[in-house]
């Protein structure tokens, strides 16, 4: 007994105490457990038919499932129902790098002994070690008789599968690209993927692929995306790097052939200070919107300042924009002349200017506007309150940093909840740091 | 006869405001003022020598004003368990007060305390003093659950009693014939010990910044008033670069370690206010260092996993990256941001920073930038902060790193922007990081951009005399953010099917979750069956599969405290009835032998005591194996606890948070 709690510890990552204390804790459950048992015997439940079970086991988490399968052989055949492994979840994790718990080696060699061909929608969750990015490389390429219709490749912490050397990753990943066939979502966030192994994704899933998050996937280049969108028709929602992006990828994916594009979403990160960005055309953007002309372009800034220069000197159908770094003044003057499809807006930091006009002319020019965040930005309370007023109860998430609001000789801190509650129509109070 | 009284000092280090002092001499013939130190324990803990320093001086401060009274100070050198028998013997000891602790550990020690008492037949008597409610009320009038977001505490602060006024300070009349026997070799047997004693090595060791003790303490408060009298302006105050330093009005520490009462700083509040705003009553605001210490207290009072993310029902499960070598370049001031690094050398050797640098380099270890578990960056603290309490400590670091309390984590502190905007010209950043000097403001913040030819001449040549920058701050905050968005997307989504369907589910997604969470399929058949069926059993992995909704939402709509704040606590009920053994057991009957191995469970946060959590209260240190044994004396309070837990009622209440725990603990 002792001596097979051991590699539980060992799952643990190390964790704190505990050892015994689950030993006892487990036995405690099992009792309550046969105790519950008993008084809801005589009810026959081995006769229950297996299409209830099934829906039953539906709602249980795995390892309820697997004590129930325990109970007699009916159930242990519900529990390895293929409806019941379509998706699944690998978690990858070593002890070294990671506080949570990996899915079990065991289970992992179950899967794919008695259930690879079930699944249709995995992803993998590793941790920030390479181990763990060669480990679900290694589950990928053992998945050759199953047909995904989801993948997602997912970092939990610092991306490791960057770590992995190019091709061994690729052809993980081709494998299912290959065998799949049907691939509708594929979530590969900063991952070596490269042009080629998108090809190979093109040529056996075109017809189904709906979803594509690659940001930063370096070894991508604006042409290796542009053969995506050319062939993959059905391709709906799309996340990038700005590097990317061009006006041949949004001609693309606006022409006749190609279904309405549902979302867009870029990332604007700069590598080094004073970094040039290229700009996309106004007659690019025209055709996405006169082709799509419900879109979402989500457009994430991580830039400095200085590097604002190409953005916002033409009209740019975005509707949701988080900058993630200090923006100007100017720029965000730029946004409410520039932006007449935004919806929300987040402003991470601001130099120490107040940002009294700009915010009043976002809310005279951006009429959809519906969501805003101030971090480190200075708003006079009248400035604020006058905002709030113009765009009234559309304003469906309001989160103001109460720093942010700067007292003047019409409002004070302690009255603005107030006023703004009032042009609202809902209670509503700035956002609270702890003063510690 | 006349009882003959112990007064048991742990905080609340002071004769003012002190209502279990007060009851120790009401009518008592003899008293003796009792603080524990383990001088043994002292070196090998993990509380710095500026903590302990602090402490020292307050138990010499504690002891001189006792003089005056014809008093002393006891300093046992022990551990109370082992020696509180003892002394109610030699002493013949009829009672024995002391201040109420809230924290879960402290209960459990005092209650182990009473017992022994009561098996001495010393009666026992027990006074609030360091906050400035009785927190379980605070609970009760929430519904028994401690409030989670500060705004519903701040309503249900509104609606209490204000609190109890401060008590008069102790004083030869209300000694009256009250008296401490004192033998001739007290300093030997009770003295207050050196650092040195403690086996702290103190050469080098530069004067402290925060002298400790209650004098201090009433100096302070008195200089805190004159200025805000004389500012005449009680809104918090703006941040400026002169506020990132020491300052001989600052409080914190004086209210960690007891040496002020809260209560009478909240009268002093009260009263300058009304004279200087006319008969306006004052504002909760007015109150809003203390309330914040309070909202802290109530949320951990009944929470012994409350500085844990494992086990902890009110903390969301992140999976933050293990990483020895990064986080000991952030606790040694070696990031190679100058703004952080000064944060923490000023930490390191003074023991306190302003609010907003401890969010700065908070946000900096945990979702901004390092990616590293919030109790990390706890433990550094607890070392070297002197106000850091276990519940303010702890809860603030789930605050800032967005583990706890439905915080908006769209905002990240900038290391290089946000110093910059606080102190543009960079004074803060030389005065604790000598070999920046010799920088113009413009680079001082990022030196790794300054031309070689700035460099050479601020004789600092970067990646030689001063590290550079450990992360690329933007790509960081690119993938931090991300992950964040994903991990409170699930989170919202499990709210909604969390509640095990008595709910709307659309309560979570209200917002219109967005694409970039995770792929999102818009397939209604597959996706929605799945995601609904499977969304709870073994919902993560449904979860790639589809937000149903999408829009680019990173603004969280939070669901409103009355539903899902009170049910987050107390949720060991359905956590213990949901802990299963081995997610082996899949592979069942064929392998029957295995069953035993990869035993997941999360830890009964009801029964568990964790170990580490011995070290946390360096006043009264405890070795692990008293702690052991003071569990013992306290079982049968447990176990009713626990008891109450497991009955239906709570068993309703359910809560994403927990439930995502779980649903990760399981897999």
């Amino acid at each position: 007994m002792k001596r097979s709690l051991e590699p539980s510890e060992q799952q643990d990552g190390g964790g704190t105490s505990g050892t015994v204390k689950k030993k006892s804790l487990k036995k405690s459950q099992k009792l309550r457990r046969d105790k519950h048992s008993e008084e809801e015997g005589g009810l026959h439940w081995e006769r229950l038919p297996q299409e209830i079970l099934l829906h039953i086991f539906q709602y249980l988490p795995l390892l309820d499932r697997a004590y129930a399968s325990q109970v007699c052989r009916g159930w242990n055949q519900a529990f390895h129902m293929p409806e019941l492994w379509r998706c699944f979840e690998f978690e990858l994790n070593q002890p070294a790098s990671s506080y949570l718990k990996a899915t079990h080696p065991e289970l992992i060699k179950q899967i794919i002994k008695r259930h690879s061909n079930h699944l249709q929608y995995v992803s993998f969750k590793v941790d920030s070690s390479r181990e763990s990015a060669e480990a679900a490389c290694d589950i990928l390429s053992q998945l050759v008789n199953c047909s995904l219709k989801t993948l997602g490749l997912i970092s939990t912490a610092r991306p490791s599968f960057m770590e992995l050397p190019k091709s061994h990753f690729i052809s993980a990943l081709t494998v299912v690209f290959v065998n799949s066939k049907s691939l509708s979502s594929l979530k590969i966030d900063d991952t070596p993927v490269d042009d080629p192994s998108l090809k190979v994704l093109v040529a056996n899933n075109s017809d189904t692929l709906k979803l594509l998050k690659m940001s930063s996937c370096p070894h991508v280049s604006p042409a290796g995306i542009l053969c995506v969108a050319d062939q993959c028709h059905g391709l709906r929602e799309l996340a990038l790097n700005y590097h990317l992006l061009s006006d041949e990828l949004l001609i693309a994916l606006s022409s006749e052939k190609h279904v309405h594009l549902e979302h867009l979403r870029i990332d604007v990160v700069s590598e080094n200070p004073g970094q040039q960005f290229h700009t996309i055309k106004k007659s690019s953007w025209d055709a996405m919107v006169r082709h799509s002309p419900k879109f979402n372009l989500v457009m994430y800034f991580f830039l400095y300042e200085d590097e604002f220069g190409p953005f916002f000197r033409d009209e740019i159908p975005v509707t949701h924009l988080y900058f993630g770094r200090s923006v100007s003044k100017d720029v965000l003057g730029r946004v409410g002349l520039t932006c007449p499809r935004l919806v929300e807006l987040v402003v991470c930091a601001n130099g120490l200017r107040p940002l009294d006009e700009e915010l009043i002319r976002i809310a005279q020019r951006c009429t959809q506007l519906s969501a805003i965040g101030l971090g480190e930005c200075e708003v006079s309370c009248s400035a604020f309150v006058e905002f709030v007023k113009m765009c009234g109860d559309r304003l469906t998430q309001l989160s103001i940093m109460e720093e942010v609001l700067v007292p003047d000789h019409r409002y004070g801190l302690d009255d603005i909840h107030w006023e703004v509650s009032k042009h609202l129509g809902r209670v509503w109070f700035p956002d609270m740091m702890p003063t510690w | 006869m006349a009882p003959n009284s112990i007064h048991w000092f742990r905080k609340g280090l002071r004769l003012h405001d002190n209502p279990a002092l007060r009851e120790a001499i009401r009518g008592a013939g003899t008293v003796r003022c009792v603080y524990f130190l383990d001088p043994w324990f002292a070196g090998s803990s993990n509380v710095g020598v500026n903590r302990w320093r602090f402490l020292l001086q307050c138990l010499e401060d504690l002891d001189a004003s006792l003089r005056k009274l014809n008093s002393r100070l006891f300093v046992i050198r022990g551990q109370p368990a082992n020696v509180f028998p003892r002394l109610f013997k030699e002493w013949k000891i009829s009672r024995l007060t002391f201040e109420y602790d809230s924290e879960p550990f402290g209960k459990e020690r005092d209650a182990a305390i009473k017992k022994l008492a009561m098996e001495a037949g010393v009666e026992v008597i027990v006074k609030i003093s360091h906050t400035l409610y009785d927190l379980d009320k605070i609970i009760e009038l929430n519904g028994g659950q401690p409030p989670l977001t500060y705004k519903r505490f701040q309503t249900l602060i509104s609606r209490m009693d204000p609190p109890e006024m401060p008590v008069d300070a102790l004083s030869d009349a209300l000694m009256g014939r009250c008296v401490t026997p004192v033998s001739e070799d007290h300093g030997d047997k009770y003295g207050v010990p050196s650092l040195e004693e403690l086996g702290f090595d103190i050469e080098g060791l530069p004067s402290a910044v925060w002298p400790g003790g209650e004098t201090e303490a009433l100096t302070r408060i008195e200089r805190h008033l004159e200025r805000k009298a004389w500012v005449a302006n009680f809104e918090r105050p703006r941040m400026n670069a002169n506020s990132l330093l020491a300052s001989p009005t600052g409080l914190s520490s004086y209210l960690r370690f007891g040496c002020l009462s809260c209560r009478l700083f909240y009268y002093k509040l009260t009263d300058l206010y009304r004279k200087v705003k006319k008969n306006s009553s004052p504002p909760l605001s007015l109150y809003g260092q203390l309330l914040w210490r309070e909202f802290f207290y109530t949320a951990a009072t009944n929470n012994p996993r409350f500085d844990k993310m494992e086990g902890n029902p009110i903390c969301v499960r992140i999976p933050w990256d293990r990483n020895p070598e990064a986080l000991a370049k952030w606790a040694e001031a070696k990031t190679g941001f100058p703004w952080i690094d000064a944060i923490m050398t000023q930490l390191r050797q003074e023991g306190w920073i302003h609010h907003l640098a401890r969010h700065a380099v908070a946000c900096f270890l945990t979702r901004g930038d390092l990616w590293i578990s919030w109790e990390e960056g706890m433990k550094v603290f607890e070392e070297l902060l002197l106000d850091a309490d276990w519940s303010v400590n702890a809860g603030s670091w789930m605050w800032l790193s967005c583990s706890s309390f439905f915080q908006q984590f769209f905002h990240c502190y900038c290391p290089v922007g946000f110093g910059r905007r606080t102190d543009p010209n960079g004074d803060f950043i030389r005065r604790y990081l000598p070999v920046l000097r010799g920088f113009p403001a413009k680079y001082i913040y990022d030196p790794w951009n300054a031309p070689e030819s700035v460099q050479a001449a601020a004789k600092c040549i970067i990646g030689v005399h001063y590290p550079k920058p450990m992360v690329h701050h933007a790509e960081a905050s690119r993938l931090n953010i991300e992950r964040m968005k994903q991990i409170y997307q699930q989170l919202s989504r499990y709210r909604g099917l969390g509640l095990l369907a008595s709910v709307p589910s659309t309560n979570g997604n209200g917002n219109g979750g967005m694409m970039a969470y995770s792929p999102g399929e818009q397939q209604p058949g597959a996706n929605g069956n799945n995601s609904s069926s499977n969304g709870h059993g073994h919902g993560v992995s449904g979860s790639p599969v589809g937000t149903a909704n999408g829009s680019g939402s990173i603004l969280l709509n939070f669901d409103s405290e009355e539903q899902t704040g009170p049910s987050a606590v107390g949720q060991q009920t359905t956590q213990q009835q949901r802990i299963k053994p081995p997610s082996q057991t899949q592979t069942q009957q064929q392998q029957q032998q295995q069953q035993q191995h990869g035993y997941h469970s999360v830890p009964d946060t009801s029964q568990t005591i964790t170990s580490s959590r011995v070290y946390h209260e360096f006043a009264v240190p405890q070795h692990p194996g008293l702690h052991l044994h003071t569990r013992g004396g306290i079982t049968g309070k447990r176990e009713r606890e626990s008891e109450r837990e497991g009955s239906g009622e709570e068993e309703q209440a359910s809560c994403s948070v927990h439930k995502m725990q779980r649903q990760s603990a399981e897999t």
